[in-house]
């Protein structure tokens, strides 16, 4: 109650806090949650009455106990607090819709994706199978080798260019090296698909499909990402650290290689793994630079090979008869890509954890 | 701090082979990637030159490459724009409570929540629109063709599957919410405390702090997030690809029906492993129409939130 005579003295010298009409009551801090279950119940007799239904249900409460806490808090302590309750409503429940997607699609995916999460699938390949079992070990074989290949490409370019963009570049070269990374961040991962394709047929013809294609389609798309992590970390180094290298005599180089990049290897490492983490699971430039086959194929400089994204788009949209083996197996490999995309996300926060700078100099 | 840091203007130093390599290979590599970009460019022009001067009547749908791009980059606009109107707003407004109210200790916790929905391939948010989501809709769809019919967006016959525009559109909703409400957390927290303070110390509730003190200062931020995110919705592929059941319907507006233009990348990923010649050629084409439409929404979106150090006034 203080406070809210406190209010009403300074409302004269501010508009905003002008006294209102029965402002100086306040709602007990129960009530909200009262509102919402008394919206509940109203809400489970309303539904029981038509059909049963779990999301019109949660959905007349929701909206039910927003309305109730509004109508009360408006009766009760004016329209500005009520605002601020309403508004208090809708951001919460703006939180809990986009929990709805996260939630349902690890659950679904979990559940369909353990059916074949079994010993077959990872040491059987699809050649000669037709209807029941198989694997994907061709597959997840053709991404750990994609994806190396890509990291093999885009790690030094990426991590050059960012140590030229803080230790070296200046002027407008710098600029507009900036400004194009930023750009090239917004390229579409079919086009960078698209640029591959085009950039090989000029060399070996139409038609042409290999593994190192899509390791130049994925690079294009992981290059950006790792100058940009890389150049965040590299800003962070404190100059005090290069200057102390200077004045003994280092050169400019050394300097770099053994004081500024140890000092930053943790972020940098993040940094990187973050990279990999987000071109493992693209889909849309393997398809059209690497293709799909059935064998396992190790060499990525001769034929087609199987990447996990492809090949499970290709169980799911072209399983045969009877498909439901097919798409159980595409389940498995979309589980499979999201535990990958997952432990190298863990594996990021691990690095940054156990590789950070010493502290307390 | 950030600046580089080279060691004050002394005599200059002798320049030692090491340092030569070693700048000399760092410079280079900036440099490849400017030609990287440029090739990306150039290939594809290069390679969709045979569509643009193909005869009308060669181009698949043989009505020209005009006619057969038109309607994909209509359904690529269409879905990216209902994406883009159902995503801001919850981005925004997931980025308020976790920056000011969700309990402090959670809202780290919170947001890493939030960003887990980035690192979902897409692929997989495909799998999960067609089996889970998109049969949900159809009761709703059904409901909105009854009662909403009158507005042509509404118009029915409603999907049986739900493999519709308007599940498209929230699909890439999801997909770009965590972008949105990443940039946006990032402008919240460095809305000045003073700021804030004086609007709560004037007597004002949370949400007119808000309105008063955050948001004025964020909106470029809000913008030039959101703008990164359609940048985002265009160029997705495999989501609407597995999702939309691509009926090629030419231009329509109704978004519940199963009659659907498709969109540029997904028309790509389906159409290019069976296609040869001429069909690969006006894709490419499609792709550089694309990457040209990406570009200048990224450009903008750069723009602007590059902007907002100048005019936010907390300095």
């Amino acid at each position: 109650m203080s406070t809210s005579t406190q209010q009403s003295s300074t409302g004269s010298a501010a508009p905003i806090a002008a006294p209102q009409p029965g402002g100086h009551r306040k709602l007990p801090s129960w009530a909200p949650w009262a509102a919402f279950a008394v919206a509940a119940v109203v809400a489970a007799v309303f539904s029981l009455a038509t059909s049963w239904n779990i999301v019109l249900f949660v959905i007349y409460t929701v909206v039910l106990g927003t309305l109730g806490t509004y109508v009360a808090s408006r009766v009760v302590e004016g329209p500005r607090k009520a605002t601020d309750r309403l508004v208090t409503c809708l951001v919460v429940s703006a939180f809990g819709i986009a929990l709805v997607p996260l939630i349902s699609l690890v659950y679904e995916v979990v559940r369909r994706g353990a059916q074949r999460f079994d010993a077959e699938y990872f040491t059987a390949s699809l050649v000669g199978v037709i209807g029941e079992g198989g694997g994907a070990y061709h597959a997840l074989m053709g991404t750990l080798i994609i994806t190396l290949l890509t990291t093999l490409i885009s790690v030094p370019i990426g991590l050059m260019t960012a140590i030229y963009l803080v230790e070296y570049g200046s002027g407008r070269l710098k600029r507009s090296i900036t400004f194009l990374v930023d750009v090239m961040t917004g390229i579409p991962s079919i086009v960078a698909g698209l640029f591959a394709y085009a950039l090989f047929v000029l060399i070996f013809g139409p038609g042409i499909r290999l593994g190192i294609m899509g390791a130049v389609a994925l690079s294009v798309l992981m290059i950006p990402v790792v100058v940009r992590s890389c150049e965040e970390v590299l800003k962070l180094v404190p100059n005090e650290l290069r200057e102390a290298a200077y004045a003994l005599g280092v050169p400019k180089w050394r300097t770099i290689l053994k004081v500024v990049i140890p000092t930053a290897i943790a972020g940098l490492g993040t940094g990187i793994t973050l990279a990999i983490a987000r071109v493992v699971g693209e889909t849309a430039p393997l398809l059209i630079t690497v293709g799909i086959t059935n064998a396992t194929n190790f060499n990525p400089f001769d034929g087609r090979m199987a990447t996990l994204p492809v090949y499970a788009f290709y169980q799911l949209t072209q399983p045969g008869v009877p498909p439901e083996n097919a798409i159980a197996r595409a389940w498995t490999a979309a589980l499979l890509l999201i535990i990958l995309v997952m432990a190298l996300n863990v594996v990021a926060r691990l690095i940054s954890r156990f590789f950070a700078p010493k502290t307390g100099r | 701090m950030t600046t580089t840091s080279a060691p004050p203007a002394t005599p200059r130093p002798k320049r030692r082979p090491g340092d030569r390599i070693f700048a000399g290979s760092a410079k280079g590599a900036g440099i490849l990637i400017l030609v990287i970009l440029a090739g990306v460019a150039i290939f594809l022009i290069s390679e969709s030159v045979p569509a643009l001067t193909a005869p009308a009547e060669d181009v698949p749908g043989g009505e020209g490459l005009f006619s057969y791009i038109g309607p994909l980059v209509f359904g690529t606009l269409m879905a990216a724009t209902i994406g883009l109107l159902v995503a801001t707003p919850l981005a925004v407004a997931i980025a308020l409570f976790i920056t000011y109210y969700a309990p402090r200790r959670m809202a780290a916790g919170l947001g890493y929540l939030i960003d887990l929905l980035a690192a979902v391939p897409s692929i997989v948010y495909g799998f999960w629109g067609i089996t889970w989501f998109a049969p949900r809709l159809v009761p709703f769809y059904r409901w909105l063709e009854e009662n909403l019919g009158f507005i042509p967006l509404f118009a029915g016959p409603a999907s049986a599957t739900g493999r519709t525009m308007l599940t498209i559109g929230l699909v890439l909703a999801v997909m770009i919410l965590p972008i949105i409400s990443a940039i946006s957390r990032e402008v919240f927290t460095q809305v000045p405390s003073l700021h804030r303070e004086a609007a709560l110390a004037l007597g004002a509730t949370r949400w007119e702090m808000i309105k008063m003190a955050v948001l004025p200062y964020g909106k470029s931020g809000i913008i030039g997030g959101a703008m990164l995110g359609l940048g985002r919705a265009l160029g997705e592929t495999m989501a609407v690809a597995i999702i939309l059941s691509g009926s090629a319907a030419g231009i329509t507006w109704t978004l519940i029906s199963s009659a659907n233009p498709q969109t540029i990348a997904a028309n790509i990923a389906l159409q290019f492993p069976e296609s040869t010649g001429l069909a690969v050629n006006t894709l490419i084409a499609s792709g550089l129409a694309l990457f040209v439409i990406t570009l200048l929404v990224n450009m903008l979106a750069r723009w602007v939130v590059n902007r907002r150090a100048d005019f936010s006034g907390a300095n």
